[in-house]
């Protein structure tokens, strides 16, 4: 059984592309732009991990994160951002739990290897 | 390092900030210009007013003092006539023709003369109505003598009595004569005649206490002098100036032309006598108190004006400094603030503007990166390495670009106010990455050193980065191609930690060191520099209560010390 991941950012070209990356290395991906979709296909498809976009019109990536986590409590949550750095999320971190956050543009084996922890904590086999 | 604050804002943003500051020379001049005249003329007015009256009035005191002499000793002069023409008119009266015909009586009369008034008496004579001298007493022989053609005789004749002008006579000595006539039946008469000697009046005038090199004398109505003067001539000499008008009471008046020959002239007219009393004094003599006293008054002017000027300049000079302190500070504060608003839209203008670069440069890495997965996944091109090559060129590009958005993202931010746990490592390390390029471009060795047991900070990280952005940026225009900029952070002691900026620039002459964080304070004018940024840095490393000190050598370098407190106060 592939891990599944949920990709959710409002930049259609770069959430598009990262999905058939992480397809090409095994994961089972979907992808959407839009808040209001995720929560349609989280409905649909049992995710093990999504990965969100911080800033997003009307629903932010950590209100979505919240409304996710309520639902899902076993999903587990990397986010992205082209606002600022890691260092700057070091607060927001300490708030609201030991999420990842990766700083645009990301890095695939750093991506990956983030992804690998949360599946190796999950106990589940990494792709090959 | 130079001392002229020359940080990347100013350079870009600031207009001089000197243009707001106001004139304070002109108004030290102004506030001079206007106490000086408030105290000033009234003090000069009241003293040129004192004085003139003072001089008046010292002025008036010596005419007074001339005139009141010259009443008193008229009224001497002429009691002392009067008298001897009364004791004549007594004894003509008291003696008939017959009496006074005889030698021995008029003997007699003449030592009773001599005895009562004290001299003065030098003979006396009995003239008839012919003008014949029937009987003399005298040291001369003038019995005999007729006197009826000479005018002194036509004149008692008419009058009753006469007093002569002084003449020598046939004695050869200056004297007077009174003669006074005594009327008989049948128009008959008979006249007794007496020579007086002018020593009394000599004495008399000469006894008077004159200041001034004052000079007492008579005169008679054609200006001859009746008695002698110690300046103008002996006796029977001419004076040598105008014989006042007449007048019936005393007169004071000044004649000359200059100072020095100017002259005091009291005189009075005896009446029913030829003699004009005269009192002449030098009115610069007289004038010699009222010098010293004008020395006093002008000494006075002087020192009150000395005084006053002084506390005035010294009162002005200290309240424009206290107002070009507090007008200093107020534009400095207007500047930071300025210079903090625009920092801080500099912040947030680099953050949008990186957001937004890194949103389709995190397209391109996606894109890039899936092309390159698609050649190693698929095999096809995985073989094909100047494809692969160019791929990594275009991801290692980005990710580059990934870098800088990054480090600008992260020092933009900081240069909102916030006070959090700083890593004084990292914080420097993120300055000095804004600087390796033109480190880079200009060979300049930027060296980070900091001690392992390096605390975190707990302090305002937008000022403590405004701090090195400053004190770097400075060095960076201090030193030349080639130099080196050393960065050191330690521990001072458990409380506080050392940031060591040094560099090998042009360094600060030593006259200057005091003064670099002064504001306003640049040897950079007229090249951008507003002379506040050190300044500047000095208030903000106070803000965050530290302490900053430097050490400069002229051409070897420059160090900034700066100690920061481990926690916020």
């Amino acid at each position: 059984m592939s891990f599944k991941i949920l990709l959710v950012d409002d930049e259609v070209e770069l959430v598009s592309t990262l999905a058939e990356r992480l397809s090409i290395r095994g994961f089972d991906v979907k992808w959407t732009t839009t808040s209001e979709d995720a929560f349609k296909q989280v409905e649909s498809y049992n995710f093990d991990l999504a990965v969100l976009d911080l800033k997003m019109p009307k629903i932010c990536g950590l209100k979505l994160k919240e409304a996710l986590h309520e639902k899902f409590p076993e999903m587990k949550f990397i986010f992205l951002t082209g606002y600022g750095s890691e260092a700057d999320f070091k607060t927001i971190s300490d708030q609201i739990g030991e999420e990842f956050y990766l700083v645009k543009p990301v890095d695939i084996d750093v991506l990956i290897d983030k992804i690998n922890i949360i599946i190796k904590s999950k106990g589940q086999r990494t792709p090959s | 390092m130079n001392p002229s604050p020359n940080s990347q804002t100013e350079r870009i943003a600031f207009p001089d900030p000197q243009k707001h500051l106001m004139n304070y020379r002109r108004i030290w001049q102004t506030v001079v210009f206007l106490t000086g005249c408030v105290s000033l003329i009234p003090l000069i007015f009241i003293t040129v007013i004192d004085y003139q009256v003072t001089q008046r009035a010292i002025e008036s005191e010596f005419l007074l003092r001339t005139s009141r002499l010259i009443s008193n000793t008229q009224r001497a002069i002429s009691f002392f006539l009067t008298e001897r023409k009364s004791a004549l008119n007594f004894i003509i009266r008291d003696n008939d023709y017959k009496a006074l015909e005889n030698p021995d009586r008029l003997l007699k009369i003449l030592e009773n003369l001599q005895d009562s008034f004290g001299g003065g008496f030098m003979d006396i004579g009995l003239i008839d109505s012919d003008g014949t001298q029937r009987n003399y007493i005298g040291p001369y022989q003038l019995e005999g003598k007729n006197y009826k053609d000479q005018e002194w005789f036509t004149e008692v004749v008419e009058r009753g009595d006469y007093i002569s002008d002084v003449f020598l006579g046939y004695r050869k000595v200056p004297h007077f004569v009174i003669a006074v006539k005594r009327n008989l039946p049948d128009n008959a008469f008979y006249i007794l005649r007496a020579a007086i000697g002018i020593d009394p009046f000599n004495t008399l005038l000469s006894n008077l206490e004159l200041e001034g090199l004052g000079d007492a004398f008579l005169i008679n109505h054609e200006g001859t002098l009746q008695t002698a003067s110690k300046y103008y001539g002996e006796v029977l000499g001419n004076l040598p100036f105008p014989v006042p008008r007449f007048s019936e009471k005393s007169e004071v008046y000044e004649e000359g032309k200059t100072e020095a020959t100017r002259h005091v002239i009291g005189y009075r007219f005896i009446d029913d006598t030829p003699f004009i009393l005269m009192i002449v004094k030098n009115k610069h003599e007289l004038m010699k108190p009222w010098l010293k006293t004008r020395l006093k008054l002008i000494a006075f002017l002087i020192g009150s004006i000395t005084v006053i000027l002084t506390v005035i300049f010294w009162t002005s000079g200290f309240m424009v400094r206290k107002i070009k302190l507090a007008d200093q500070r107020r534009v400095m504060s207007l500047h930071q603030v300025e210079y903090a608003n625009k920092m801080a839209s500099i912040g947030r203008l680099a953050a949008n503007v990186a957001h937004e670069i890194n949103n389709p440069l995190a397209i391109i890495n996606e894109k890039a990166g899936l092309i390159k997965d698609l050649f190693l996944f698929k095999g096809e091109y995985s073989k094909d390495e100047k494809l692969i090559n160019l791929i990594e060129s275009i991801l290692a590009s980005v990710k580059r670009a990934g870098t800088i958005t990054k480090r600008l993202l992260t020092f933009a931010r900081k240069f909102e106010v916030s006070i959090q746990k700083i890593d004084v490592k990292k914080l420097l390390e993120d300055v000095l990455g804004f600087f390796q390029r033109e480190a880079d471009h200009r060979d300049i060795r930027l060296k980070l050193t900091a001690q392992e047991n390096t605390p975190e900070l707990e302090s305002d990280v937008g000022k403590l980065q405004q701090i090195f952005v400053n004190i770097i940026n400075n060095a960076f225009a201090a030193i030349s191609d080639g130099g080196r900029i050393d960065v050191s952070a330690g521990m001072e002691d458990n409380e506080k930690i050392t940031l060591t900026i040094a560099d090998t620039g042009c360094g600060i002459p030593k006259e200057d060191l005091d003064r670099i964080f002064e504001p306003f304070f640049s040897t950079k004018t007229g090249s951008g520099g507003t002379g506040l940024g050190l300044s500047i840095t000095y208030n903000l490393v106070q803000e965050i209560g530290g302490k900053i000190l430097v050490d400069s050598e002229v051409g070897k370098g420059t160090t900034f010390k700066i100690t920061i407190p481990i926690h916020r106060k």
